[in-house]
């Protein structure tokens, strides 16, 4: 229990440097913007209470608002992929349910069910993102569309992200 | 009372969901300028909104004609301005010999395409060759600068938007004088950049930006915005400057194009010059 929260913290410390060292200063084009911190929240595991969700879901984002200077903007945003993610676990469950001390983790459940977990997370996550930031529906597909491309780009890094940890996932 | 707690309980999730939710728009109003205004706007847009509505189908009617009379009159009386119109007849004190005798001739015409979204936004206008508009005139409207034109055909004109990240223009500050370069970074159609103000000029929040009047292209002392912020670059010693344009770029509908009449001369003179 103990090594577990451990390698969660380990791992959330390496997700938030790498967001606000490198990622948050790509700025693709623009104004895509890759936000690789939902991982934290996709990445733990399937049993977590999902007040503690909540809870992780906001601590995270107003550390990453912190840096960003956009109080509550990606608080909102994350507690709001927190809520739903017991949802979409529930849709995308394998037909005997989920065993205990199962990862939502590519290394668990492989790459194409990892990989349609994160595409309607990180779409959920940054829609939401995108409305709070242009906080009105007024260019509604203008917001619509940056949140996609911003999506794309978000699960490439996680993908990326996911070959660098899946060789320690696999030995629990 | 039971009941309640026990209906409390039960959707305990969604009530800290709400309640978290609550406390980052709470955070969210109260710490971000952007979001306070908006917020508060909307709030009384509501009530303001209905009364607008009916004024306006009153007043839809004779919108079209009056604005293109109000256009063409804002043309007139700026081609009357002292400093656009020059008489041979009366020789000009020296000092006031340069700004004297620069001529600029305005032309209105209406926005039928625009766009904000792009990195490279252009706006298309109903006038063109038979009306006189060349390419790299000048574009602005009543509220400030809009672009340039780049290319026509003989009943329209293609005009590069100051919301183009290839659009680049010599800006100076009214308050000192400090003249920089000003362009866009492609990220809201409501602000560009000022770059190139030298560290020791005075910049505070809410002064105006205008036009140099080094291009050629446009008379000295048009309108681009105002400064909304600025930090000093440490490593280069000059000011970067976000500027909120004083053009609403997404209802642009009337716009006048400007000639410098003196241009071709000041160019030719300019090429020899650079040329030695």
């Amino acid at each position: 229990m103990i090594n577990q929260l451990g390698r969660y913290l380990l791992s959330f410390i390496a997700i938030v440097l790498v967001q606000v060292l490198v990622l948050n200063n790509l700025n693709l084009g623009g104004y895509v913007n890759p936000w690789l911190y939902v991982l934290f929240i996709l990445i733990l595991p399937v049993e977590t209470p999902k007040w503690l969700l909540l809870v992780f879901g906001f601590i995270t984002g107003l550390i990453m608002d912190a840096f960003l200077n956009t109080i509550g903007m990606h608080a909102s945003a994350t507690v709001f992929l927190a809520f739903l993610r017991p949802i979409f676990l529930r849709f995308l469950a394998p037909r005997d349910g989920y065993e205990p001390g199962s990862l939502p983790v590519p290394s668990h459940f492989g790459f194409g069910w990892f990989l349609k977990y994160a595409l309607v997370s990180v779409t959920t996550h940054h829609l939401f993102l995108f409305i709070v930031e242009a906080f009105t529906f007024e260019n509604f597909f203008v917001t619509l569309w940056k949140s996609i491309l911003s999506s794309l780009v978000t699960i490439m890094v996680i993908m990326i992200a996911q070959l660098f940890s899946s060789r320690e996932k696999r030995r629990i | 009372m039971r009941n309640f707690i026990r209906f409390i309980v039960r959707y305990h999730l969604f009530f800290l969901f709400l309640l978290l939710e609550t406390i980052c728009l709470y955070l969210l109003v109260n710490y971000n300028h952007h979001h306070n205004q908006t917020f508060v706007n909307s709030s009384s847009k509501l009530a303001a909104g209905v009364l607008e509505i009916s004024s306006n189908f009153t007043d839809y009617f004779s919108l079209k004609r009056a604005n293109e009379e109000l256009s063409r009159e804002n043309a007139f009386l700026r081609t009357q301005l002292p400093e656009n119109t020059y008489n041979l007849s009366e020789p000009a004190p020296v000092n006031q010999l340069t700004e004297d005798s620069i001529h600029y001739r305005y032309r209105p015409a209406k926005v039928i395409n625009n766009s904000i979204n792009k990195f490279h936004n252009y706006i298309t206008i109903n006038k063109g060759s038979n009306h006189g508009i060349q390419p790299e005139m000048g574009v602005i409207s009543a509220r400030g600068l809009v672009g340039v034109v780049r290319h026509v055909s003989p009943n329209y004109a293609t005009a590069i938007s100051l919301l183009n990240t290839q659009f680049k223009i010599s800006a100076r500050l009214r308050e000192t004088n400090h003249f920089g370069s000003l362009e866009w970074d492609g990220r809201s159609y409501q602000y560009a950049i000022l770059n190139e103000i030298p560290g020791h000029a005075k910049v505070s929040v809410g002064d105006a930006v205008v036009t140099s009047g080094y291009s050629a292209l446009f008379p000295e002392g048009i309108l681009i915005g105002t400064i909304e912020d600025f930090e000093l670059n440490e490593g280069e010693g000059f000011f970067v400057i976000r500027v909120k344009l004083s053009i609403d770029f997404k209802n642009l509908t009337y716009i006048e194009t400007v000639e410098k009449i003196t241009r071709n001369e000041q160019q030719e003179l300019e090429k020899l010059t650079s040329d030695d």
